[in-house]
């Protein structure tokens, strides 16, 4: 049952979306031209986050080592 | 100064709405000036007006924001309005059903009539919109007395014993000297605020006021001034600069300074603060103007409008104005006041020289109406509708409250004002209740400010608690799935109903 209040859930959010972009008052072809620029877009900005973000991650995660304590390289060095 | 508590709401929506509100317009206007360059560039039918070859050189006709707004918006769901209705106005009635198959540009009828849709849009107020054979005994006879037309003006040879009664009747009613009616409400205002200001005389006049009021206001060559919408501060801060400062230019005092104001604001449902701007007309010597077009028959004790609300006499507001199109079912107006006053407008209103004066059964109507109400008919029905009105607004109101809607107004007037915001649900909620046969009038961007569009909803006498119960099951359900519970101070999903049964059981 669960199944079915979640494929309502989604149906009424799908709806909210439409009222509130205005898209339930456009015509089928406006629709289609307005939800393939909102998907392409979507899309586009999600596969720039799959590309960069591990990147950008990696690259802050060193920035806030080296201010903060400067052990790249392996400084403990055994005096004997 | 009040002797009840004034009670009005106007609350915001939290920021989110707006900004929502504020892309939907951003996408359709984009969409706007996408189908534009469409029409212009001939990639698609043009079915709007637009100017001739030979006029593309001169100054454009079409291009101006309400044009724009017109044919890209207001198009889209054109079909909420003008819908044409075949039977009487009264708690419910029959549509007449249209289709469109081009997208709203052009409505063909199938021929079928929906039956029965409740109705919360006519100014039915007090429910004598009817056709029970018995009621509308006396206006049958003077039908086939008097006939239909009158075919003069009241100054020739329109004055009939029938308005010399009603004029009488109406005085009486009010608690003035004397009264005087027109042919149509619009026209009262328009056509007698010329008659009474002229050239230099200072017209106030609130924010919110209707076109006629403007429009009269505009035609008699004052200058007008105009203070925020029942803010009694900026209209005492206007009024002290009128008097220190004088006309613009020259300095002189005005030659009369009037304060134009309505008894209940069509479109907020709130109430004019009627004890203060007595006592600041009475403080800087002004005169006052009250259109009680909603609100006569409509609040007060005894339905005499909002004078009677107040608790105040008759003789605080120099002209008393209203129209009999909302509570008594029938079409019109009358201004009232001193003897004085009517007289002069006997002789100097322009509606008086020019226009067609009331015609025999509607002024029939009006009297049995207004004897209804104040008893003379020898039955109790009249107090009893005013009663059944204050009850029916009490009620709605107050569930809409714990429903959680955000609602304008003040708590005793008769119209209610739903906030939608978006201009999507303006449609949706239309579409919607007419499916479920109940027909609501949604009113958008030139009758109110662009982010705050609103479903008006009219209470009347006429409506059973069963009515209103179906109605408000309708919204709450509405509610939930467009999500326009917008509240904040909303006290409970499901409002016990059990404490509503004992009051009844009371009485």
């Amino acid at each position: 049952m669960d199944i079915k209040s979640m494929k309502y859930y989604l149906y009424w959010l799908y709806c909210q979306f439409e009222l509130i972009t205005c898209s339930y008052l456009m015509e089928p072809w406006e629709k289609l031209l307005f939800y393939s620029f909102n998907i392409t877009m979507l899309v586009m900005v999600l596969y720039i986050a799959y590309i960069f973000v591990p990147v950008h991650i990696t690259m802050a995660f060193q920035f806030f080592l080296h201010l903060f304590g400067n052990q790249h390289e392996n400084t403990v060095s055994i005096v004997k | 100064l009040y002797k009840k508590t004034f009670i009005e709401h106007f609350e915001q929506a939290p920021m989110y709405v707006a900004v929502l509100t504020f892309l939907g317009f951003g996408v359709g206007t984009i969409f706007g000036y996408l189908r534009d360059f469409m029409r212009a560039w001939g990639l698609e039918k043009r079915n709007v007006a637009t100017e001739r070859e030979q006029q593309k050189d001169f100054v454009p006709l079409y291009q101006d924001f309400e044009n724009f707004y017109t044919r890209n918006l207001y198009m889209r769901i054109r079909d909420n309005w003008n819908r044409p209705i075949c039977s009487v106005p009264g708690p419910q009635f029959d549509l007449m059903e249209r289709v469109t198959d081009d997208y709203n540009w052009t409505f063909r009828f199938t021929g079928r009539t929906i039956k029965n849709v409740i109705n919360m849009g006519s100014y039915n107020y007090l429910g004598f919109a009817e056709t029970d054979v018995n009621a509308l005994k006396t206006v049958t006879i003077e039908l086939q007395k008097y006939g239909t037309g009158i075919c003069s003006t009241r100054q020739e040879m329109g004055t009939l014993d029938k308005h010399v009664e009603l004029e009488k009747l109406v005085a009486k009613f009010l608690g003035v000297e004397d009264a005087m009616v027109f042919g149509m409400g619009f026209a009262t205002n328009s056509m007698n605020i010329p008659a009474l200001v002229g050239k230099g005389c200072l017209i106030l006049s609130d924010e919110l006021n209707h076109t006629s009021l403007v429009l009269g206001a505009r035609l008699s060559g004052a200058t007008i001034r105009i203070f925020k919408h029942n803010n009694m501060q900026s209209l005492e801060k206007l009024l002290r600069d009128a008097i220190i400062y004088g006309q613009p230019r020259s300095h002189r005092a005005w030659r009369k300074i009037i304060i134009l104001v309505e008894g209940i604001y069509s479109m907020e449902g709130s109430i004019v603060r009627l004890p203060e701007i007595v006592s600041l007309k009475k403080k800087y010597k002004a005169y006052l103007y009250l259109d009680e077009a909603h609100s006569i028959g409509a609040v007060g004790a005894t339905g005499r409008g909002v004078v009677e609300y107040f608790g105040m006499s008759p003789d605080d507001v120099d002209v008393l104005m209203g129209t009999f199109t909302k509570s008594f079912g029938a079409a019109g107006g009358y201004i009232a006041g001193k003897k004085d006053l009517v007289d002069f407008l006997r002789t100097h209103s322009h509606s008086a020289v020019y226009a067609t004066s009331m015609c025999p059964p509607v002024a029939e109507q009006i009297i049995r109406a207004m004897k209804c109400l104040m008893g003379q008919d020898g039955t109790t029905q009249g107090l009893q509708r005013v009663r059944q009105l204050g009850k029916n607004t009490r009620y709605f109101r107050r569930r809409l409250h714990e429903m959680g809607f955000i609602i304008y107004g003040n708590d005793d007037s008769p119209v209610v004002p739903l906030l939608l915001y978006m201009p999507g649900k303006i449609g949706a909620f239309a579409r919607r209740m007419l499916e479920k046969n109940i027909g609501v009038v949604v009113v958008g961007f030139p009758a109110t400010p662009i982010t705050e569009s609103r479903a008006r909803f009219c209470v009347s006498a006429a409506h059973t608690r069963e009515m209103l119960d179906t109605v408000l099951n309708a919204l709450d359900e509405l509610g939930d799935f467009l999500h326009l519970k917008y509240s904040r101070y909303s006290k409970s999903s499901h409002p016990e109903l059990y404490e509503e049964t004992r009051l009844e059981l009371e009485d």
